[in-house]
């Protein structure tokens, strides 16, 4: 392979290495073009002045940020106080994503390491049983979950005909809805790379804890759970990473009182509100958080592979 | 023989099963349910009158089935067009990074592939409305378009490349050393291998277009619609029969789509 064809004297690597260029060039061209610049362009435009029905004003400004962050009184000529409004909305945003999160890894957890210490035949069934309903339309999933919670939906209805409760619960509009939503959303995330960890995991360990007369619940937590745990984060950030800036399921099945990053963002550029700098700026600020928690997780995950090796 | 079941239940945790079962009710009750109702024969969502076609009748002959028809079209054409672009964008540079050995730019073209999936689909609609505003680029379906070839890219490019760093290059090496010219070690060797991870590619591609709403919604011109945001606007006046009846049309093509790509990946490992 490596020493060459006797005739056209070419391998495959130096075959494709002539033509690189060529081969990445679309790729590098669309992303630039269509990701990257507009990222860019999206800062610069939180720098700007807002114009009223939406667009922008080539004008340098800081008024998005100073907004997001200082109340400066209602004619903006009191000193600046800080502006709870909107970090009271990204906290929330925290909260719903974080307790969506847990409850994912609740769930999850045990699914995924059910699954896989199914017989080898069997896990991809299961596997596949799991991320069906991942490829439906996220829109139709979360109608169908708000469809479901509604008061006189169909959960209440089984739920009073088999006298569990008198009234119907309350569940669209609150917390719960918006964190079952998300947890709907993005669970598959947190099964799959739960799974590989543990079907890789080497089950003679927990054997070797159970000849010492450990428990199974110590075997799990002492043994099994340090060894899955890059899985385990993997699959939280996966969860928590598209929940933070989701809108889906804060705008059907949350309503205005738990608002959250993304319907704060959209209303800046869809609805009335319309100023775009500030939309740009909120955004910028969502980026750079969820860029430092990928840029903690690349750095744990590369410490956990050189304590591997 | 009691050693070897005593082994086997280091495995099992009682409850597991219990909470596997759940979770698959939690993730199909909600689909189930909206497939049950949208053969309901009543006007109202609230309670089941009895098993009829007529919402499905409504969808394509109602007051509304223009609207959906052409929200449907668009949302097709996008995902058609957008799959196939970028499943050809990253089926070559799936090539450049694989099969080209190591060179300067490798880390940074594996970053700038994958950011799509890093960026939050939020800030990726709003910085892909303000660029397309910047260059005064006029919205319309031309921009959706666009738009999705971008985040495409890497939801092909992963199977894509998988499935490339599965075949061993001994195989175009041989067609190369049987005088093949390079043109033909790729096209005739190296494209068919790559078949099942290609077709999962464009799957990918295609319902990962078919599904997104926020960046669509961002970037549409007024009066452009897709399913999704025709879908939505409906829902913000509450669910009416006739959605149920569409999302479960919806609902059953992605699960079909799905389920055809599971089977091309089984037969490819049986082969």
């Amino acid at each position: 392979m490596a020493a060459g064809a006797p005739g056209g004297g070419s391998t495959v690597a130096n075959t494709y290495e002539k033509a690189r260029t060529w081969l990445l060039l679309p790729s590098w061209l669309v992303l630039l073009g269509l990701s990257l610049i507009p990222v860019i362009m999206m800062l610069v435009y939180s720098f700007l002045t807002k114009e009223f029905r939406g667009g922008v004003i080539w004008e340098f400004s800081l008024a998005a940020y100073d907004q997001f962050f200082f109340d400066r009184g209602l004619f903006g000529d009191e000193p600046p106080s800080i502006e709870w409004t909107y970090i009271t909305i990204f906290w929330r945003s925290f909260w719903q994503a974080g307790t969506a999160t847990l409850l994912s890894l609740a769930i999850g957890f045990p699914t995924a390491y059910f699954i896989a210490t199914r017989p080898a035949g069997s896990r991809a069934i299961w596997v596949f049983l799991i991320t069906i309903p991942y490829w439906v339309n996220l829109l139709i999933r979360t109608v169908s979950m708000k469809f479901l919670l509604r008061d006189q939906g169909p959960l209440n209805q089984v739920l009073m005909s088999l006298g569990l409760i008198d009234s119907p619960l309350h569940m669209v509009n609150t917390n719960f809805a918006v964190q079952l939503g998300l947890f709907y959303s993005y669970l598959p995330f947190m099964v799959l790379p739960i799974y590989a960890a543990v079907e890789r995991y080497d089950f003679s360990l927990s054997e070797a804890a159970a000849d010492l007369y450990a428990s199974r619940w110590v075997t799990l937590r002492r043994v099994l759970l340090p060894a899955v745990k890059p899985g385990i984060i993997a699959g939280c950030i996966l969860v928590f990473v598209p929940s933070l800036g989701s809108f889906l399921a804060p705008d059907l099945l949350g309503g205005a009182k738990n608002y959250m990053i993304g319907s704060l963002i959209e209303e800046q550029f869809k609805g009335n509100a319309g100023n775009w700098p500030f939309g740009a700026a909120a955004s910028m600020i969502l980026l750079t958080i969820v860029l430092i928690i990928l840029l903690l997780f690349a750095r744990q995950q590369t410490r956990h592979e050189r304590k591997e090796a | 023989m009691a050693d070897v079941s005593a082994r086997l239940d280091v495995r099992t945790y009682t409850g597991f099963r219990a909470i596997t079962l759940l979770c698959l009710c939690i993730l199909y009750a909600p689909l189930l349910v909206v497939t049950i109702y949208s053969f309901n024969s009543s006007n109202s969502i609230a309670a089941w009158e009895g098993f009829s076609l007529r919402w499905y009748v409504d969808v394509f002959t109602g007051p509304e089935s223009a609207k959906f028809k052409l929200a449907a079209w668009n949302s097709f054409v996008i995902a058609i067009v957008a799959a196939s672009v970028s499943t050809a964008i990253a089926t070559l540079a799936a090539t450049g990074m694989i099969r080209a050995g190591k060179f300067r730019l490798r880390m940074l073209s594996a970053g700038l592939i994958s950011l799509p999936l890093m960026v939050p689909e939020i800030v990726t609609a709003v910085a892909t409305l303000i660029f397309f505003n910047a260059i005064g680029f006029d919205r319309g379906l031309m921009t959706i378009v666009l738009a999705h070839i971008a985040f495409c890219i890497p939801f092909a490019y992963l199977p894509i490349a998988a499935r490339m760093q599965g075949i061993d290059d001994s195989f175009e090496q041989a067609a190369l050393d049987l005088y093949a010219t390079r043109r033909q070690a790729f096209t005739r060797i190296l494209l068919p291998l790559m078949a099942p991870g290609i077709i999962s590619g464009f799957l990918l591609a295609f319902i990962v277009s078919l599904d997104d709403f926020i960046i669509t919604n961002f970037v549409k011109g007024a009066g452009v619609e897709t399913l999704p945001t025709a879908i939505f606007g409906a829902v913000k006046q509450g669910i009416k029969p006739n959605i149920m009846a569409i999302s479960t049309l919806l609902l059953s093509v992605s699960v079909v789509m799905v389920t055809i790509s599971y089977f091309v990946s089984k037969t490819d490992k049986t082969n």
